[in-house]
Parts: structure tokens; sequence; C-alpha cells
């Protein structure tokens, strides 16, 4: 497709470049004069080429690359995924086993998966460059996209439709492993998250999310903290990055996040709670412990 | 032409002044129905818009200039996103080619004395006018719009979009809707009515097939915006549930209505500059256009056909395949009238004798960027590259190559080619080219790493990016590329500023140009010209005969209608004389209605609707003023 259209508009540049050569010149190089030569090549540059052109492009792409890479019908799959687009963060479901998590996807490699898509507020955009085309997530609407990785690895995909104040930091990874290491994966984000043999810090920690507002919106499944505003932290510890894939997850930056995330994601939905640093060291050291 | 001044002749034109004369100073701008000063009212509005726009996108290009920058916050960001976009689009492009080329140039081109409507016409631009103030009202008072120019639901509800900027966008595009409306109107009918005699359609100017092509894509397409619109203020405001989900409302109608108004509404941005490429062309090379018949024709299927695809801006909304592959096919039809125009141009620059002048230079730049712009264009015709590439810098990259370099460069051709004609005066050569060079480079700088970007898989519209994506470059490249474009086009009002006091002074035709408009002198007087003009091809200032006829006619007194305010309507499509129109003179309630309008606008805005309600009462009341006291001609 690049070749074709380098040579349309070098050829269209090189028709400008000997009309400038040919400025004193009137009439068409070896036509002269003719106005029907004239015509002929308005209609054999302007109809009889691009119809060519275009109905092959349109075959090969409307038809036959179109199909190729269509989200497979559900059945078919090994595995679905349901993602849900938030302002601003991802959720993911995997209706099979339960499990629930957030920005970080993980997916068996070389296996096609149905990703199911839905919006829980505006409409936002599931998209992973390197694995397949974006979808939109569409309040009241279902949509479905192919996920397929042919290596292992790790992808990085970004919301594509513009969905308010934090649309630029909300990203996700996907994370293609193994069947091997994805089964293990699995199982182990299905259990609930752990509460017996918190160190000090951390128990101390815990009593504070649920006492405050952050157990209003998050959930860790095992304990009184239900919210669905905020993203699931039964887990939180086994992921590598936070607040949608803008900040690594370590104990600094989880701090610096829940301290003040109005200055890392201004506008973000998730309040900056003034506990005061006693505290939210603390409930560091208890996420930190969910692995 | 050759006979000194003569005596009867002179006598027709000073009664023709008397009789065609307004009011001056401020009192003659407020009051003008005179389609030229309506036109150089446009102009210089909607340069003023074009000036926001751009420093909006100064701003946006400032915030990018390097990854994790906060020049602006994010919420400020996306108003000036926002406000670029609707500003550029509906307060710069449309008003600039309909408003001011189309105003100015239209009756002058089809040998008339006024628009159809000229107190219609007035009414277009006052309306244009309080619209535009009334959405800038919003940017200075930190309500800007900030859901997108194209503002999907439900984002742009009040549940997600609380403030009133969402609300002065809404109202500010069914206020100029309607001015928009009412130009298109009255551009039809002035172009298929008030030819000179003998313009048949197939005598017409391409530059009026242009403009009329785009007058009728409007006059269908903004009643879908329009009720977008309106559905969308009902909802935010009255608490009704069109698009709302909850309520069994639909959020795709948004999309539908705003995309079934917003593909043709690109080829409406287009088209006229396509007319100004017809018209510059002949004049600097020589010759007449190729294929005429073949380019009118390209120009009427290019309006129609871009009602046909509009769902290509929607193939990531999860359409049937069966919908998606029809819309792609239609998409990919309107590539052939595109190509029809696009190789005519290039075999007429080909075969004439070209003078590479200001003019000529812009509309080169324009075909070179337009080739790149359309060539990117067909992608999205491709569905699976569509739905990788859609909300991405490529797409950002493909529509400033089609809205800014391929319509934005005629229509500064365009103001260099007419500037001797408006002005009675010539600009700055040397700095005319220099400006093409500097806008020329500082375009693709700008915009072409865009396309890379948006493959390398850089969303549009994010106020920041991380810095180990690798877009860091091409980011700085394309903010040094816009202050370059911005020094750009600068220079070129500049050059026009200076020239409109310094420039040399100029006859009626410095070009050789080929249409009426150059047989009449440079500024045209009010009445444009003394005798309705004899019109025998597409080139009429060409057909040196008849032009002496003219002055023969004046002589005569045939065909002068000098007893009263009048010009000559003709037949439709034959332009057989039919009659003497009388029309309408200068008259203040234009602006009037359009500031009432104004109110009512401000008191919907605020929920006063007793208030609203009284502004209907005055509109009402200066309609009937209006109406009441028709004065009549001498």
């Amino acid at each position: 497709m690049l070749v074709a259209a380098g040579i349309v508009f070098l050829g269209a540049v090189a028709l400008l470049v000997l009309a400038r050569v040919r400025r004193d010149e009137p009439g068409l190089p070896l036509f002269g004069e003719n106005e029907r030569a004239n015509t002929a090549l308005v209609l054999a540059f302007g109809i009889a080429v691009p119809v060519v052109v275009l109905s092959a492009l349109f075959v090969i792409a409307n038809l036959v690359l179109l199909s190729d890479t269509d989200a497979p019908a559900a059945d078919e799959t090994a595995l679905t995924v349901e993602v849900v687009g938030h302002q601003w963060w991802w959720e993911a479901n995997y209706p099979e086993s339960g499990v629930r998590t957030a920005n970080e996807i993980h997916i068996p490699d070389r296996t096609s998966v149905n990703v199911v898509v839905h919006s829980a507020d505006v409409i936002h955009s599931f998209w992973v460059p390197e694995l397949n085309r974006k979808i939109d997530t569409i309040p009241g609407r279902t949509n479905r996209v192919e996920l397929y990785a042919e290596e292992p690895g790790v992808y990085r995909g970004q919301c594509a439709e513009f969905c308010g104040l934090q649309h630029a930091h909300m990203a996700l990874r996907v994370y293609a492993e193994p069947a091997a290491d994805f089964r293990r994966w699995l199982t182990q984000q299905a259990e609930p998250a752990r509460t017996a043999g918190l160190g000090g810090e951390a128990a101390l920690g815990k009593r504070y999310f649920m006492e405050n507002a952050c157990a209003g919106c998050h959930t860790i499944s095992g304990t009184q903290a239900e919210g669905t505003i905020g993203p699931d932290l039964t887990h939180i510890a086994s992921r590598d990055t936070i607040a949608a894939d803008t900040l690594e997850n370590t104990p600094a930056n989880l701090y610096r996040w829940i301290q003040n995330p109005q200055s890392i994601k201004p506008g973000d939905k998730m309040p900056g709670l003034g506990l005061g640093a006693r505290k939210f060291h603390a409930i560091v050291a208890y996420l930190s412990e969910l692995r | 032409m050759a006979v000194a001044v003569p005596r009867e002749g002179q006598r027709r034109t000073e009664r023709l002044e008397r009789i065609w004369k307004e009011s001056s100073g401020l009192l003659g701008w407020l009051t003008t129905v005179d389609h030229k000063r309506i036109g150089i009212l446009y102009f210089f509005t909607s340069l003023f818009f074009f000036a926001a726009g751009g420093v909006e996108a100064l701003l946006i290009r400032t915030q990018l200039i390097a990854p994790n920058q906060s020049t602006l916050d994010p919420a400020t960001f996306n108003e000036m996103m926002s406000t670029h976009g609707t500003t550029m689009i509906f307060f710069f492009v449309v008003p600039m080619s309909l408003g001011a080329f189309g105003n100015y140039l239209l009756p002058l081109m089809i040998g008339a004395r006024d628009m159809a409507f000229p107190r219609l016409n007035a009414l277009s631009y006052w309306i244009f006018l309080c619209a535009g103030t009334f959405l800038y009202v919003g940017v200075f008072t930190g309500n800007a719009p900030n859901a997108g120019w194209f503002n999907y639901v439900p984002l742009a509800s009040r549940t997600y979009s609380p403030g009133p900027g969402i609300d002065f966008y809404a109202l500010s595009l069914i206020f100029i809707g309607i001015s928009t409306t009412a130009g298109a109107i009255n551009a039809i009918v002035t172009i298929l009515k008030l030819r000179a005699p003998g313009m048949s359609l197939n005598r017409m100017p391409l530059f009026c097939f242009a403009f009329l092509a785009v007058s009728f894509a409007l006059v269908f397409a903004l009643p879908a915006l329009t009720t977008a619109l309106v559905l969308l203020e009902l909802q935010r405001m009255l608490g009704f549930h069109f698009y709302d989900v909850v309520f069994g409302g639909n959020t795709l109608l948004w999309q539908n209505l705003f995309w079934i108004f917003g593909h043709p509404e690109v080829y409406i941005i287009i088209l006229p500059a396509f007319g100004i490429a017809t018209s510059i062309i002949p004049t600097f090379v020589r010759r007449r256009m190729v294929a005429f018949p073949l380019v009118a024709l390209a120009e009427i299927l290019v309006a129609f056909l871009g009602f046909g695809v509009w769902a290509h801006h929607m193939f990531a909304v999860g359409l049937a395949n069966s919908t998606a592959i029809y819309f792609a096919a239609a998409s990919l039809v309107i590539v052939i009238p595109s190509g029809i125009q696009l190789f005519a141009w290039i075999t007429t620059i080909l075969t004439g004798t070209p003078r590479f002048q200001t003019p000529l230079l812009w509309i080169i730049g324009f075909i070179i960027v337009f080739i790149l712009g359309g060539l990117s264009g067909i992608t999205f015709a491709a569905i699976p590259f569509d739905q990788q590439l859609t909300d991405t810098y490529y797409v950002v990259a493909h529509f400033h190559y089609v809205i800014f370099g391929a319509a934005v460069f005629p229509l500064i051709g365009g103001i260099y080619y007419w500037f001797p004609k408006v002005s009675g005066r010539m600009y700055h050569e040397g700095w005319g080219k220099a400006s093409f060079w500097f806008t020329f480079v500082g375009m693709n700088v700008t915009f072409f790493p865009m396309h890379i970007l948006g493959l390398a898989g850089m969303p549009r519209r994010d106020y920041t990016y991380p810095p180990d994506m690798g877009w860091s470059a091409l980011n700085l490249i394309e903010t040094i590329g816009s202050y370059l474009l911005a020094v750009g086009l600068l220079s070129v009002f500049v050059n026009l500023a200076i020239s409109l006091f310094r420039g040399e002074r100029v006859g009626n035709d410095p070009w050789g140009g080929d249409t009426l408009e150059w047989s009449t002198s440079s500024p045209p007087p009010e009445y444009n010209y003394a005798v309705i003009p004899t019109v025998s091809s597409p080139y009429a200032m060409w057909d040196r005969e008849d032009r002496e006829r003219d002055a023969e006619l004046l002589e005569q007194g045939r065909k002068t209608l000098e007893e009263g305010h009048e010009t000559a309507a003709s037949t439709a499509v034959d332009a057989e004389w039919d009659e003497v129109l009388d029309m309408p003179s200068h008259s203040p309630w234009p602006p009037l209605l359009a500031l009432a309008m104004a109110g009512l606008f401000t008191f919907v805005l605020l929920e006063r609707w007793i208030a609203a309600a009284i502004f209907i009462g005055v509109m009402l009341a200066v309609l009937a003023a209006w109406h009441g006291g028709e004065p009549q001609e001498a």
C-alpha cells in the first residue's frame, strides 16, 4: 500500500516538476496541444487507475484481512476476558474463574482470547496496538475483540477514545505467558486476599484502610472492603504498575500516589485523604503484603 | 474600451453611484447590505477566529513539546483542543470560505449587483459574529467546551461534564447554524437566479459550481447537527434521555447524527478550496481548465457522495461487518471525483504556460499536500487499518493535511489572488513567496511526523505522554514546526497589512484573469457593474468582444438598470433574461435581530426561561419592523 501511495505521490510531483521545466511550452509533451489527449490523461489517472488500485485494496483489506483479524465466535476460544473501561482505569474479569483484577491482563500465549468489553461510564477504547485493532467500550453495548499473542511478552495498551481529564493516563498492560505460567497466575489471583500473618505495621494499615474512605471505593476480597468505584486491590502487590500504568508499583510510588493522587493524575476520582504520613505508611505496608 | 471616457457613460455611472450609495462611517458598516462590505466583515471576523484557534494550537503544541510537561493542566489542555477544533471548523474555515470569499466574489463572478437576499446576508454575518462572541464569552469566563470538537456523549452529558462549557458549545453551534443555513440558501438562489443573462450553467465558472455544491451540502447536512445539539440540550437542561442508555436512550445516536453532518462538513470545508484552485490555475497558466465538464460534475459528486460515508468515523464502535464494508466501499468511491479534479489541475498546469507567482505557488503547495492527505485518507476505507489508526495521531496528521493544507492553502492563495481586486493595490511578491515557503515547510514539519507517531501508537487528545515511549523527538520536531508555521502565516498577513497602505496601485485586471470580476474597477463600485455583462463562455473576461460590447451598451444606456436599486434575474439553467429585481437597500434591522437572538441564546444558556421568552417577543417585534417599513426606491 505504501509503495502504491509512493508511486502516486512521486508521479504527481514529477508532473508538476515537468510543468515547471516546460513552463514556456504549451501543450503536453509528445501530444502537444490536443484537448482529447488532455481529457484522456484525466480519465486515465482520475478514474481508470484508481478503480483498479482501489478495488484491489478493497478486496484485500475489507474482505480478506477483515475476516482474518475478526473476533472469533465466543465458543471457539479457550478463554474469555471481560474488560470494563472506567474513568480512568481498566477492570478485567475472568468469568470462568471469578478472578477480578485491574490494568494488567494476563493471557496465555499462542491462544485466541475473546475479549468482551463494556463501559462503566463514558466511551473508552480498548487498544493494544501490537495485538489487534482497537474496540470502543460503549455504555449499553457489548463489543468483542480477539487478542492473540504469538510471542510471550508484555504488551502496552492505552485508551484511544477521549474520555475526559485523565485520558492520557489510562494505560494497561497485557502479559502473554506460556500456558503453565498463566494457569499458576490465575490460580493465585483466584485466592482471597491475605489476612493472616500480617506484620505489625501492615495490620495497622489494614485497620486504617477499612476505617477510611479507601474501603468505600476498593474491593479487597475476604475483607469488608467491597467498593467498586476503583480497582480491585486483592492482589495489588502482584502487579507491576499502579494508577493505570502511570507509576511503577514500588512502596515509594504507592506512598506518593495514595498520599496525593491529584498531583499525579489531576482530576482523578481518587481523593487525597490527608490521613498523615504515619497512616499512609501503614496503608502502604498493608497493600505491599497483598501478593 | 479604447474610447476616451464617454460622456453618456459617465453620467450613467454617477447616477448608479447615487442610487447604490450607503451610509458612511461606522453606521454604514452596521447597516450595510452590500455583499462586498459584508464579505469584508466576514473576512476580518473569521480572521480573528483563525488567530484565536491558532493561539490555541500553539498552546497545545507547547504543552506537548516534551513528555510530562505542565504548561497546561489537563483541564485547560482539553479546553484548548476542543475550542481549537470548534473554532477552526465552524468559526474560521466555513465563514471564511462561504462568508468572505462566497459573499465577495459570487455576485461579481456571475455579473450580479448583490446577493439574492441582501438583508438576509447581513443577518447571516451578524449572527455569525454574535455566535462566535457567545462561544468566546464561554472561553474567557473559564467555561470553554472540553469534550472535543465532536463532543461524544455520555462524556458531554451533565453527569460527566457538569459545567456550562458544553452548553456554550452546543448553543453557539445551533446559533451559527442559523447563519450558515441562511448564507447557503442565499448563495444557492444567487447562483441559480442572478447569473448575468447568457451565463447558462455550462458557462458558469467552476468556482461557482463548487460554491453551489457546498451550499446544497450545508442545507442538507446542518439539520442533522442541529438535531443532535437540540437533543443534547434537551437532555442536559430539561432531563430528556435521548442519549442516556439507563433510560433506553442510545449513545451512538449522537455519533450517527454528528457524522451524518460531520463527513459532508469535510467536503464543505474543502470544496471552496477546489473552487479557488480552479479560479487561480487558468489565470496563471494562461489556458482554460482541462476537462471542464468532468470537473464540474466531480465537484457536485463529491458533495453528494460525502453524505454516504459517515460511519467510517465509527469503525471502532462495533458495527456489523456488512455495515462497515458498505461504508468502506462508499468511502473509496469518493476518491474518484477527487482524482478527476486533481489530475485536471495537474494536466492544466502541465499543458499551460505557468507563471509561478504567489497565488499559483499556494495552489501547487495545496496540490502536493492534498495528494498526501488524500492518500492517507484512503487508509481509513480499509477497515482493519482504520480500526488500528483511528483516534491516533495518524488521523490528526491526515485531517490537518486535508483541512489545513488542502483547504486553507487555497484560501490564502485566493487572498493573495483577489487582494488587488478588493484593495486596489498589489501585495509584495517577494514576501508573498517567502510566506508560502515558511508556511509550506512549517506545515509539513508540524504534521508529517504525526503520521509516524500514530503508527507508533500515540493516541490523540492526550495532554501528555510518558518519556519512555520513543515519541519525544518527533513531538519536539512538530512543536518547532508549528512555530515556523505561525511565522509563515503571520508573514502573510503582515505583508497584506502593509500592502494595503503602501502597495503599488493596480488597474482592473493585474493578472489577465479569466472571470468577470476582473472587468470592473479595483475595488469594485457599490453596484459592481454599470452594465449587466454579456457572457458567452466560462472565461468571460477572456472574451474581449463581449467586454467591448459592455462598454458600448453603457454608452447606449442598455442593460444598465439605472431606474432604481436593481439587478437582473435570469432563468436557472439557460440564464435567459427573466426579470428586473428591485433590491432592498441598507437596513438597521439585521444586526438588531441578531442581537435579539443573542439575548435569547444567552438566557437559554442561563436557563432563565421567562427572559428567554421575552427575547423571542423582541425578535418577533424586530422582524415585524423589518418587514413593516420596506423603503420604496425612487
